[in-house]
């Protein structure tokens, strides 16, 4: 379970907090979501998370431990990111990327052991990324490459894992798959932290939707209470309706055309880095 | 190295190929079987004096050269997940060579050139650690990047200064320091290299996994529980004394830190173990090549080895750079 407990961010030299006072918890068996325009926080919730912004005030737990007091190592046996970028400098076998996924497990010296493979053959599995083993990182599609880091994800095992915006380059196809494996996950028992711009694949595949706007939680509840046009439109700044999706009756986002009519953009610069 | 085992045992076969013919080739030419002979102090003592203390340490530091530039440079270019960095980046050549040239100024003793230097080196790059740390950002590569090619500049500016009103003597020595040169090689010199050079190696190929993961960024670095920020910093010191460690026995030898690991990822090496060990074969195989063509090309002048290997180097890294277009 990852909770965000009154969290506040601040880049440095910056005139405005990135994140104020956000508060949310990412319970195992559930899928939670991070929505937000551009610049209103959601990847600097993932670096307070990684260690890399830490929170100016507030806390994160981690099964109730604080943070601060975690070293990464612990957090990364604990914790799974996904992140939103990851440069590949140089042409890496997929087998070998899989088995740096390993590498919370184990001191700096020790090669692989058994747990080490079997952790790495599930993922695989789960994944269903066997027919890739073989190949170079850089060989691969986007969506691959975005399925392999997700089992690279999953090799490191834990309870939790946090996505950010995982399905950017992805086709339909790979993209209903990625959120039907982070479905399973959940269902399977995991805590899965999604920041994602999908609001209506979230609507479909979430428990939980965290709405923010400007650093702060514009809204939270479930998909049907989070997705309302009102708020959607004040957070977004552009007209919207929100009907629902045929399929499932799921909560779904329809951007009008026409001139934005509502609140205008953030005052300060983007920042969503 | 599961991966094209049988391309690294061609590498090693090469490597040894090349010290035997290195070992008998000369303005006395020696046959392999004589060389054997000679090397296990058979055969007539001119032979063996050939062999066993002017030509074996020759090749033996010509090796360590080429494995420690190999190592480092594997190394540095996945910290900085930058494939065109070099051991000579953070201001390691230039400091070397300002310390060089001040102690061959001041007409100190051959025997301690290569000290000043190796202590140039190490001031050049605590200053250049020392920038980066001022600097925000602390952990970025480029910063680091940045402050060593500042470095570099200065003590470059600091050599033409030193250099301006130096008399010709003092010129020829600084310039062929520069050059780099394992000629008049001793057991004792090359034993003191390999010290280094597979202390630090050994240190570079324990945290290459560390290297694969700083490759992918800070982030990504983070989420799996490494330091980021102490972790290159380790990598960054401990290649940079490797490489200042080859700069004080042999001089300047450009060019083989840049060229060696990308042959190596060619050959097959993806993850940083791989490219480290097969880093050092390769650099070792090329530095050897280089100073039998050095010594043998023109006799009996001998070829400045920095720049055989710049020579067999710059082609290459004009060609990387077209692929990386």
């Amino acid at each position: 379970m990852i909770a965000f407990e009154h969290v506040v961010v601040r880049y440095p030299g910056a005139a405005h907090d990135a994140v104020h006072d956000v508060s949310f918890v990412a319970s195992r068996g559930r899928m939670t979501a991070i929505a937000g325009p551009n610049g209103s926080g959601k990847s600097t919730l993932v670096r307070a998370l990684l260690g890399r912004r830490p929170p100016v005030s507030g806390r994160i737990t981690i099964d109730g431990t604080d943070l601060a007091v975690l070293s990464r190592g612990e957090v990364a046996r604990r914790v799974a990111v996904v992140t939103q970028r990851e440069e590949m400098a140089f042409p890496t076998p997929v087998r070998d990327y899989l088995a740096l996924g390993r590498f919370p497990h184990r001191g700096a010296w020790h090669g692989s052991v058994a747990a080490d493979r079997e952790a790495i053959a599930h993922a695989v599995a789960l994944a269903g990324i066997t027919p890739l083993l073989d190949r170079a990182m850089d060989t691969l599609s986007g969506g691959e490459w975005q399925r392999v880091r997700i089992a690279r994800a999953l090799a490191q095992g834990g309870d939790a894992m946090v996505l950010d915006e995982p399905t950017t380059y992805l086709d339909i196809a790979h993209e209903m798959e990625a959120f039907e494996l982070l479905g399973r996950l959940a269902r399977d028992g995991m805590a899965v932290l999604l920041v994602s711009h999908q609001l209506n694949l979230v609507a479909r595949f979430a428990d939980q939707l965290v709405l923010l706007h400007d650093g702060r939680v514009a809204a939270s509840g479930t998909p049907d209470d989070v997705m309302r046009g009102e708020v959607l439109e004040r957070v977004y700044g552009w007209p919207l309706v929100v009907t629902r999706d045929p399929a499932v009756g799921a909560p779904a986002l329809v951007p009008l055309r026409g001139r934005a009519r509502t609140a205008p953009p953030p005052t300060h610069p983007a920042r969503d880095r | 190295m599961r991966r094209g085992a049988g391309r690294w045992i061609a590498a090693g076969l090469v490597l040894a190929v090349l010290s035997l013919l290195a070992v008998g080739l000369g303005s006395v030419r020696l046959s392999p079987a004589a060389v054997v002979n000679a090397m296990l102090g058979r055969g007539d003592a001119t032979s063996v004096t050939i062999v066993r203390v002017l030509r074996m340490p020759r090749v033996a530091l010509a090796m360590l050269l080429g494995a420690g530039l190999g190592m480092s440079g594997a190394s540095l270019q996945g910290v900085m997940r930058n494939p065109l960095a070099e051991p000579y980046l953070l201001g390691v050549s230039g400091g070397a060579a300002v310390g060089a040239v001040v102690a061959v100024a001041l007409g100190a003793a051959a025997a301690f050139v290569p000290v000043a230097a190796f202590v140039g080196a190490v001031v050049a790059v605590t200053v250049a650690f020392m920038v980066a740390h001022a600097a925000p950002g602390r952990g970025d590569a480029r910063v680091l990047l940045m402050a060593g090619v500042i470095v570099g500049a200065f003590a470059n500016a600091a050599i033409m200064l030193l250099l301006a009103n130096a008399d010709p003597g003092t010129m020829r020595g600084a310039l062929w320091w520069m050059m780099g040169s394992v000629s008049g090689a001793t057991w004792r010199q090359a034993a003191w290299l390999a010290g280094y050079v597979l202390l630090g190696g050994a240190l570079l190929v324990g945290w290459a996994r560390q290297i694969d993961i700083l490759a992918l960024g800070e982030d990504a670095a983070a989420g799996l529980g490494l330091e980021a920020d102490r972790a290159s910093r380790r990598v960054y010191l401990v290649a940079s004394l490797v490489a200042a460690a080859t700069v004080a026995a042999a001089g300047l030898v450009g060019f083989v830190g840049l060229v060696v690991p990308h042959i190596a990822r060619r050959m097959g090496a993806g993850a940083h173990r791989g490219v480290i060990l097969g880093s050092a074969l390769i650099g070792a195989a090329l530095v050897v090549a280089s100073d039998l063509v050095a010594r043998t090309a023109l006799p009996p002048a001998e070829l400045p080895l920095g720049a055989v290997t710049a020579v067999i180097g710059v082609p290459f890294f004009l060609l990387q750079l077209r692929r990386l277009r």
